[in-house]
């Protein structure tokens, strides 16, 4: 395993060397990360070399771009080793890609009096889409809580899953909030046994720890390339090919059909029937250099640098005993996402002492409020990590505390 | 230092005015800035010459939501309705003499926002 340079890591981003940035320490990977020069650059170089629509042009120039666009599918189902990359459909973000399941598996699959199982750690993205139909086709959602320790609650996991009908489960590989990794292998196993489909939302874990489909075993699988260095507006959706076609469209229009009569369509096969329309193929294109990125670091040597930095942030941490961190104890079970709380300061006064201090953290709820009411509180401050963050950006971090505690204490 | 964390603003977050539930309340109303959890509850007696006797808050949130909670309610006590009713931003930015951000505008007039729908 390749040793990382996180300070030769940091110089590939550009943002960090502008003179607007200088004293910038980004803590807010886990909403999005940077982008390296070399996914920029593919944005631009898409544009000025290889632009034109794809999927439709006889021309050498559509055709390169449909080829450059469909390689980035065949690189992404290698990404994560799907079985084919006719598994691997393109989407805006992992929450259209939740919405086209939630849609297309409420239509054809799941059915009145069905039982959809989520968790606490839950993203609203991953929460609201199932709630919503829930409450339109007569589905019951329901919650699996966390332990005190921040993890997910398997004893409760075992006892729902164990209710007649659950058709569907629905959990996230990474918790947002707290970092909690559950135990995916057994939830995904129990769920098969009981018959259920199990769609995780991978993203928060997929720039972080190793993704196999085939091993893991879930049904669908959906992450964005915003979290993983790539461009804004690309979302991938894994799912089983024969699960995939089964399920109707979501999206219905152009580029999605193979032939439309006044009276019928015929739709095109799996996974061009969910693309609907132009996709971003500047942006999917430049996510195969992210991917790439990635490849060429490492993902083992991503996850054994960012914990070690999780590790000395939580120990500088606990040095401030006002300070609550809201994480699971054991680090192994988690990733680099760190939460905390303070008492009698709310986490929106830390963020701002600490944007102050050119230090960017996330204050709030995170799109998870069902997890701030069980936790019983409003919000969190949260840290997380990348391959860029050093230990000096820890430092930085201490010292925006200190700040801080003057601030409120005096 | 911080120029939004003033003395007066930190002075108003740790000791509040006017914090609890005042008796005999002829309004109330309570609102919620889902963006960081800020919750804000109003009461506020109205005689009935129309003039606010006495109002009081209660709530968990930000300094600046609290701080403005605080000052708000000291600045409205004995006013008429009419005029708490017309209270723009600039003026709660103003009272509150701090430099306030657009993310953190929610915070800065939760308070204003509840005794409207208090009044209303």
């Amino acid at each position: 395993m390749p040793k990382l340079d996180p300070k030769k890591i940091k110089k590939l981003f550009p943002i960090f060397s502008k003179k607007e940035n200088k004293n910038l320490v980004y803590l807010d990977n886990a909403s999005t990360t940077q982008r390296p020069k070399v996914v920029i650059d593919a944005i631009k170089d898409f544009y000025e070399t290889y632009n034109a629509n794809i999927h439709r042009g006889i021309y050498d120039l559509s055709e390169k771009a449909t080829k450059m666009y469909e390689n980035t599918r065949k690189h992404t189902a290698k990404f994560i080793n799907a079985k084919s990359s006719e598994e691997i459909i393109f989407t805006k973000n992992t929450t259209e890609s939740i919405n086209l399941l939630a849609y297309t598996l409420s239509e054809k699959i799941l059915k009145k009096g069905d039982k959809i199982i989520v968790t606490s750690l839950e993203h609203h993205a991953n929460f609201v889409p199932w709630q919503t139909m829930a409450s339109k086709k007569g589905f019951t959602l329901l919650v699996v809580p966390v332990t005190d320790d921040y993890t997910l609650d398997m004893k409760e996991f075992e006892k729902l899953i164990k209710e007649p009908n659950v058709k569907l489960v629905c959990i996230s590989a990474m918790s947002n909030v707290t970092g909690t990794i559950p135990d995916l292998k057994k939830i995904i196993k129990r769920a098969h046994e009981v018959g259920a489909l199990v769609m995780v939302d991978g993203a928060q874990s997929i720039a972080h720890e190793h993704t196999d489909v085939q091993r893991m075993n879930p049904d669908f699988f959906v992450f964005s390339s915003h979290k993983m260095f790539g461009p804004f507006g690309v979302g991938v959706l894994y799912g089983k090919k024969e699960l995939l076609d089964a399920l109707p469209p979501f999206l219905y229009g152009g580029d999605m059909i193979k032939s439309v009569k006044e009276t019928c369509t015929l739709f095109s096969d799996t996974p061009w029937k969910f693309e609907a329309g132009t996709p971003s193929v500047a942006d999917v294109v430049a996510f195969d250099k992210a991917m790439t990125f990635i490849e060429k670091l490492g993902i083992e040597s991503i996850k054994k640098y960012e914990m070690s930095l999780a590790k000395k942030a939580v120990e500088m941490l606990k040095k401030h005993k006002q300070v609550k961190i809201i994480k699971p104890k054991n680090l192994k079970e988690s990733g680099p996402v760190i939460s905390f709380v303070i008492e009698e300061i709310h986490p929106h006064d830390i963020a701002e002492v600490f944007s102050k201090e050119g230090v960017a953290i996330r204050a709030g709820h995170h799109c998870n409020q069902p997890l701030m009411s069980r936790l019983g509180i409003p919000a969190t401050a949260r840290i997380s990590f990348s391959i860029y963050n050093t230990e000096d950006d820890i430092k930085r971090t201490d010292i925006a505390l200190k700040k801080l505690f003057k601030i409120f204490q005096k | 230092m911080s120029d939004i964390y003033s003395e007066i603003i930190l002075d108003h977050y740790k000791h509040p005015h006017n914090r609890g539930h005042i008796k005999h309340d002829t309004h109330k109303a309570e609102e919620d800035n889902p963006l960081c959890g800020d919750n804000i509850k109003i009461y506020i007696k109205v005689s009935d010459k129309k003039i606010i006797e006495d109002i009081s808050f209660e709530g968990e949130g930000c300094a600046i939501s609290q701080a403005s909670a605080s000052m708000l309610t000291e600045f409205l006590k004995g006013k008429p309705v009419a005029q708490a009713k017309k209270i723009t931003p600039e003026q709660i930015y103003n009272l509150l003499k701090i430099e306030i951000s657009p993310a953190r505008s929610k915070c800065a007039l939760l308070a204003l926002k509840t005794i409207k729908a208090a009044l209303s």
